[in-house]
C-alpha cells in the first residue's frame, strides 16, 4: 500500500540503521517527544537495534497521560449527572482519575460514549437536544483544531446542550521544562510529526538555538523513526544544532494556518498543570472568552474536588523520561494494562503500555533476547 | 469472496411480547416465519430433537450479541452458525445437528428478523448441518438489543483428528489457513459515528471442510484453533499458555489486508488484536507443514494459507514476533474492550 508499506520495508530498514552504526560514535541519548513514536519503537523493537550504548528517551508526548487528574476527577463528576451525556475518545476511559474511571461509572450507568471524533459529539447533541453533551477535549495541537471545529460548528448551530471540558497542552512548553532540569539527559528531539503538521516547526527554532539540540521533525512508521534518528544524530556528531524535517511528506515549516487560524478563534493560551510534571506557564489552551459558553467546567460547577495521585505511581518520571517503566517497582505487578496505578500504563501512546504490551520485564533473564 | 448484506425487506409489522408468551402469536411466528426461513419439514413440533447414535460426539455452544444485526459479508444468522461449526471443527468435528434459541427485543421488526431467520436457515444448510430444535423468546424494549441468538452444536469427531490447544509441541509449524482482521474491522467499518468507508467484507464462514482436507493428517495436526475475539495475538497466547509451548511468529508472514492495515491504523487498533471468524491457526510437525499447507489450499477457505511462524522450547509459554525491521517484541494477550460486540 503506498505510504504504509514502503516504511515498513526490512531492506530500508536495515540499511539506514547500518548508516546509523557507521554515523555514531558516542551514547547520545535521543528523545521521541510522542507517545505514538514511543509505540513504534517499542512494538518494533528498534531502540534494541541502536548502535551500543545509544538510548531513546521516551518522552512526555502522550495526551491521556498529561491530562491533570483535576481534570479527570472533573470529568466523572460531570459523566456521573443524570442529565448528562459524556462524549470522549476511549483511551481516557480507562485512565485512572482518584477514585475511579469512566468505564466503571458507564458500568454503574452514567452515560459515556465513545466517539472517534469531537464532531460525532456535536451530532449526539443535535440529535438529542434532551441531553447535555459534553466532550473531553484532550490532547496536543494534534486534536485542538478538530475540538476548535467542534465549538465553532455548535456556536453556528446554536447548540445550547453542547460544551467541552477543555484540557489541551503544548509541546514547545513542555521541551523547554524538560531541557531548563539541570538532570536533563538530552541530546536531541525527535518531534513528533503529527503536531508539527498542524503548527509546522518555527516554534521550535529558538529551542534548538537557545539550548543547542538538534530537532528532527519526525513521522510514525519504523523508517521514519530510524531516519529521524539517523538525522539527529549526524546533526550531534556534527555538532549542528538545527531544525529539519524528516516527515516532509506531511509536514510544512509555516504548518497548517487553516487549521491555527481555527485554534486561534475558539481557544487561548493559559498556563496548565501536567499530569506527573507539574506546573507549566504558557503551556496549554483553554476556551477564549467568546466561547465560554461551551465551557463545562462552568456550566457545571464541581465542587469538593480532592484530586490525589496514587503513591505507588512514578508517572512524572516516566514522562520526562528520567525512569524507565522497568525501573517501577510496580509496573507488571500492582500495575498493569488491567488494574493500572497511572495513566502511562493505560493509554495507546502510554510509555508503560508500550513496555507492556511488547512484554518487556524487569529481569534481564525474562526480557526478549 | 461475496458480499452478503441483506437489505431487510419493507414490512411493517413489528414483534410483540406475546410473540414470545407460548401461545397463538407464538405458534404462527414459528409457522410463519422461523421454520421456513430454517427449511424444517412439517410435522409436530415436539419439545427435544432425538439424535442417532454418535461414535465421538462433540459439544459446543456459542452466543452472538453481534451489533449491527447486518454487517459486509455476513449477519447475525449466518454468524451464529458459522461461530458453532467452527468450535466444533476446532475439536476436529463435523456438525451433526444445531439448536438455535433468539431471545428478540419487543419491536424489532418482522421483515428483520426474517432476514436473520433465512441468512441463518442458508447459512445452515450451506454447511450441511439440520437445526433440529430451538426456542423463541421475546423480551421488552431496551431488555436487549433487538436479537440474541444461541446455538448449540452437536459434532461427530473425524476419525483419527484430536487436536487440542493443549497438544502444541516444540517444532511444530504454525499455520493460517487465509487473511487475518476482516471481520472485526467489518462490523467496525458499519457502525454510527466510525464513519469510514472500507472496502471490507468479513470472513465468515464454516471451517468444518477445511478441518475434513487435514483429516488425513490425523494426530498430526496438534492444534486448531479460530482466533476469533482477541484475535490471533489470543488464539497464539491460549495455546501456548495451554501447552506450555512458546510460539515465534514472523510479522512479515502475516497476512494482514491492506484495507484491514489501514483501517487497523487510523482506528489505533492492532490486526493481531482484531476478531476472524473465518480463518483458523493449525499446529502441525514441522516435516508434515508441506502436506498441511497443500491440504488447506486444496479448498476454497484455505486457499491462501501460509506459515506464519514455528514453536519452540526456548521460551515455555510465550508467544514472540519478528518484528519487520529485525527486531523482537512479546505478542500478548489482548486486555479486552478493544471492540466490544463483534460477535
Amino acid at each position: 500500500m503506498r505510504y504504509l508499506d514502503e516504511y515498513r520495508d526490512p531492506e530500508l530498514a536495515r540499511h539506514v540503521l547500518d548508516r546509523l552504526r557507521r554515523t555514531a560514535t558516542r551514547p547520545w541519548r535521543v528523545m521521541e517527544v510522542c507517545g505514538g513514536q514511543t509505540h513504534t519503537l517499542v512494538r518494533q523493537g528498534i531502540d534494541a537495534l541502536l548502535p551500543a550504548g545509544m538510548r531513546m528517551v521516551h518522552g512526555p508526548g502522550c495526551p491521556v497521560c498529561v491530562t491533570p487528574l483535576e481534570t479527570l476527577d472533573r470529568a466523572m463528576a460531570i459523566a456521573a449527572r443524570p442529565e448528562v451525556t459524556f462524549a470522549s475518545f476511549g483511551d481516557m476511559l480507562r485512565v485512572p482519575g482518584t477514585r475511579t474511571d469512566l468505564l466503571a461509572l458507564r458500568a454503574g450507568g452514567a452515560d459515556v460514549r465513545v466517539v472517534y471524533s469531537p464532531m460525532d459529539a456535536v451530532r449526539i447533541a443535535e440529535a438529542e437536544p434532551e441531553r447535555e453533551v459534553v466532550f473531553l477535549a484532550v490532547g496536543f495541537e494534534t486534536t485542538a483544531p478538530a475540538n476548535a471545529m467542534a465549538a465553532l460548528h455548535a456556536r453556528r448551530l446554536g447548540l445550547a446542550n453542547f460544551s467541552l471540558l477543555v484540557s489541551h497542552v503544548l509541546v514547545p512548553p513542555a521541551m523547554t521544562a524538560l531541557l531548563a532540569d539541570p538532570d536533563c539527559e538530552v541530546q536531541a528531539f525527535l518531534a513528533a510529526g503529527h503536531v508539527c503538521a498542524v503548527m509546522g516547526w518555527r516554534q521550535y527554532e529558538p529551542i534548538a538555538a537557545r539550548w543547542r539540540v538538534p530537532i528532527v521533525v519526525t513521522g510514525f512508521e519504523p523508517l521514519d523513526l530510524l531516519e529521524g534518528v539517523l538525522m539527529a544524530v549526524e546533526q550531534l556528531e556534527e555538532g549542528r544544532t538545527e531544525v529539519v524535517n524528516q516527515y516532509a511528506r506531511a509536514v510544512q515549516r509555516a504548518g497548517n494556518r487553516r487549521a491555527q487560524h481555527l485554534v486561534e478563534q475558539v481557544f487561548r493560551i493559559t498556563d496548565r498543570t501536567w499530569r506527573g510534571i507539574g506546573p507549566l506557564p504558557a503551556s496549554g489552551l483553554e476556551l477564549a472568552p467568546e466561547y465560554a459558553a461551551f465551557d463545562a467546567a462552568r456550566r457545571f460547577g464541581v465542587s469538593g474536588l480532592r484530586s490525589a495521585e496514587h503513591r505507588g505511581c512514578i508517572a512524572g518520571a516516566i514522562l520526562t523520561g528520567a525512569r524507565e517503566p522497568t525501573d517501577c517497582t510496580a509496573y507488571g505487578t500492582r500495575c498493569t494494562p488491567r488494574t493500572p496505578l497511572g495513566a502511562p500504563m493505560v493509554s495507546a501512546e502510554g510509555t508503560c503500555a508500550a513496555y507492556h504490551a511488547a512484554g518487556r520485564t524487569a529481569t534481564p533473564t525474562g526480557s526478549p533476547p | 469472496m461475496t458480499i452478503q448484506c441483506p437489505t431487510p425487506r419493507q414490512e411493517t409489522e413489528r414483534v410483540l411480547l406475546g410473540h414470545g408468551a407460548g401461545g397463538r402469536l407464538t405458534a404462527e411466528l414459528l409457522a410463519t416465519l422461523v421454520l421456513p426461513a430454517l427449511g424444517a419439514r412439517p410435522g409436530p413440533l415436539e419439545d427435544a430433537a432425538t439424535l442417532p447414535p454418535l461414535e465421538s460426539p462433540v459439544v459446543s455452544t456459542d452466543s452472538f450479541v453481534v451489533s449491527p444485526l447486518f454487517f459486509p459479508g455476513g449477519d447475525i444468522g449466518s454468524l451464529a452458525v458459522h461461530g458453532t461449526v467452527n468450535d466444533l471443527a476446532m475439536r476436529g468435528a463435523e456438525p451433526v445437528a444445531l439448536a438455535v434459541s433468539l431471545i428478540i427485543e419487543e419491536g424489532m421488526a418482522l421483515a428483520e428478523l426474517r432476514s436473520v431467520m433465512e441468512s441463518l436457515g442458508k447459512a445452515a444448510a450451506d454447511a450441511e448441518v439440520p437445526v433440529v430444535t430451538g426456542d423463541t423468546k421475546v423480551v421488552g424494549r431496551g431488555a436487549a438489543d433487538r436479537l440474541f441468538i444461541t446455538t448449540t452444536g452437536i459434532g461427530r469427531r473425524l476419525p483419527g483428528l484430536e487436536p487440542s490447544a493443549a497438544r502444541a509441541r516444540p517444532n511444530d509449524a504454525v499455520l493460517l489457513s487465509g487473511p487475518i482482521g476482516l471481520h472485526g474491522t467489518a462490523v467496525l467499518s458499519t457502525r454510527e459515528g466510525l464513519g469510514f468507508d472500507a472496502d471490507i467484507a468479513s470472513d465468515s464462514c464454516p471451517l468444518h471442510r477445511l478441518v475434513r482436507a487435514l483429516a488425513p493428517l490425523g494426530g498430526g495436526v496438534h492444534t486448531l484453533r479460530d482466533p476469533t475475539r482477541g484475535g490471533l495475538a489470543a488464539a497464539l497466547n491460549e495455546i501456548a499458555e495451554a501447552s506450555g509451548t512458546g510460539a515465534e511468529i514472523d510479522e512479515a508472514a502475516l497476512p494482514v489486508p491492506g484495507p484491514v492495515a489501514a483501517a487497523c491504523d487510523l482506528l489505533g487498533l492492532d490486526p493481531l488484536h482484531v476478531a476472524n471468524e473465518g480463518c483458523l491457526v493449525a499446529y502441525v510437525p514441522e516435516p508434515r507443514a508441506d502436506d498441511a499447507l497443500r491440504a488447506m489450499r486444496g479448498v476454497p477457505e484455505g486457499a491462501s494459507a501460509v506459515r506464519v511462524g514455528r514453536t519452540t522450547a526456548a521460551h515455555p509459554g510465550r508467544v514472540e514476533l519478528s518484528t519487520r525491521v529485525g527486531s523482537r517484541r512479546v505478542i500478548d494477550m489482548p486486555l479486552g474492550e478493544q471492540l466490544p460486540r463483534i460477535c
